[in-house]
């Protein structure tokens, strides 16, 4: 089902007030796929991501995750939020709870997974992300690139169809850029499928299978990396890339 | 040494004071903290009638003296068969509540909203979330203001003593005026109270350190 399309969405809108920050957005994720939303910042990036998790209550569109049409007023939202990860940029780890107590949290307390279990599949998540010696270490004592990595082992703990990423590296020091990258990177050639907001152009030239470009609310201009970056056709596209790259 | 003396006779007497007033501030500090919670939710609900509800017990219980509290309390309940103690307790619960109510307000709208968010996003409950996630840190930041709060509950428990309680206050001033030597017996009983209020002090301190030890 290599083709099957995972998140949709159709002529979504959103305002906060009187500032309409979503305008008739269209959207298509097919499953594996790796989608990186690019645009200035208070485009709406952010707001888009936040509505696929239901975090924003979105005015009026439709949102398709795994094929299902997710109404909010019918829909158990805690249920389809559990099969759509999402990282902060500001990792947002629970301070009072150790690095494996963050992971296992969900999944014994949502999915009522067995603690043994849940602990073993949250070893391995900490080993694939190259923590397995933080097991027992609070969030405090972690660098930024350790926090997000635990945080990226928290969502997948969950075995989500789809992550979301916001900005993931945009508050770290460049030099725990490339760890958390490079786990993310690890994750899409495992077959995750990704939407993720970023500044790095670099990660999206190399791991996206499309790229977005938002501006004023609307996508602009979207398609594969090197089309994009190499010959957009829109002028907007062309200025945003010229400020950035 | 006089003073010495007045002190080992009548420590029996003021002992049973301290037991009282120890008493006396566990069991309305146990309530208080259970009311505080749940206007502090009221207060958190974004249900316009909820929080005007907890704001009126606020501004009720901030804006009148604590006496008058305790004496509508008394009067009101002691009318009603239920025991001096119980309504000396409740009027102290109900006061403490107040305050305690505004430092878990605080503390949980302190906690970032992020913190939700990542619970939420995990497909958690806003109960779940709020109990695994929200409450224990905002725990955590209320420690220091409740001890505070405790320790002002545990002199105010002093109040007690115009509506005839044998808490320490009272002990003490039936002592100082059948002996007219009031000063002594004060000097008593402030020595009772600063041990009482250490003995606390050094409880909390150590709650608190168990909890910051994940910081
Ligand atoms: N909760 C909110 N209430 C009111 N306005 C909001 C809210 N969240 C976002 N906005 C506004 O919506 C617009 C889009 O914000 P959004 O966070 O989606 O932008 P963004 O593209 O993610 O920007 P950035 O790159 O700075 O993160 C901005 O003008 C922002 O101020
Ligand atoms: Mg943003």
């Amino acid at each position: 089902m290599a083709d099957s399309i995972m998140v949709k969405v159709e002529t979504l809108n959103k305002s906060f007030g009187n500032l309409h920050v979503l305008k008739d957005i269209d959207l298509t994720v097919k499953d594996r796929e790796v989608v990186c939303l690019i645009g200035a910042s208070g485009s709406g990036k952010s707001t888009l991501l936040r509505c696929l998790n239901f975090l924003e209550v979105k005015d009026s569109g439709t949102i398709f995750i795994g094929g299902e049409k997710v109404e909010e007023a019918t829909h158990d939202l805690n249920q389809v939020r559990t099969r759509v990860g999402m990282v902060f940029q500001h990792f947002q780890l629970f301070p009072h709870m150790t690095v494996i107590e963050n992971i296992i949290e969900a999944p014994v307390h949502v999915k009522k997974i067995p603690k043994d279990q849940a602990y073993q599949e949250a070893k391995e998540l900490l080993a694939k992300v190259g923590l397995s010696d933080k097991e027992t270490v609070y969030p405090g004592k972690l660098s930024g690139g350790q926090k997000q990595r635990v945080a990226i082992a928290r969502a997948l703990a969950m075995k989500p169809d789809v992550m979301l990423f916001d900005e993931p590296t945009s508050a770290l020091d460049p030099e725990l850029v490339g760890e958390v990258l490079a786990t993310m990177k690890k994750l899409a050639l495992e077959g995750m499928t990704m939407v993720v907001v970023t500044h790095e152009m670099g990660f999206a030239r190399e791991v996206a299978d499309w790229v977005v470009y938002m501006h004023d609310g609307r996508i602009v201009e979207a398609g594969p990396p090197d089309k994009l970056f190499s010959s957009p056709t829109e002028q907007r596209t062309k200025d945003f890339l010229d400020s950035v790259l | 040494m006089e003073w010495l003396n007045k002190f080992i006779d009548s420590y029996p007497v003021f002992l049973k004071g301290m037991l009282l007033t120890f008493e006396l501030t566990a069991v309305a500090i146990f309530i208080g903290i259970f009311i505080g919670l749940f206007f502090a939710f009221l207060k958190i609900s974004k249900i316009k009638i909820l929080e005007w509800i907890a704001d009126l017990y606020i501004f009720l219980i901030r804006g009148t003296p604590l006496i008058v509290q305790i004496f509508v309390f008394y009067y009101g309940l002691t009318s009603l068969n239920i025991s001096q103690f119980s309504a000396v307790v409740l009027g102290l619960a109900f006061h403490n509540g107040a305050y305690i109510a505004e430092i878990f307000r605080g503390a949980i709208q302190s906690i970032d909203r992020g913190q939700m968010e990542a619970g939420r996003s995990l497909g958690m409950n806003l109960k779940l979330t709020y109990r695994r996630i929200i409450l224990p840190q905002a725990l955590r930041r209320a420690m220091a203001p409740l001890g505070n709060q405790f320790i002002i509950a545990l002199k105010d428990s002093s109040l007690a003593a115009f509506i005839g309680m044998y808490e320490l206050f009272n002990v003490a001033t039936t002592y100082g005026s059948n002996s007219f030597d009031y000063m002594t017996y004060l000097l008593i009983v402030a020595v009772y109270y600063l041990i009482l209020v250490f003995i606390f002090s050094i409880l909390l301190r150590y709650v608190e350190n168990r909890m910051a030890i994940s910081d």
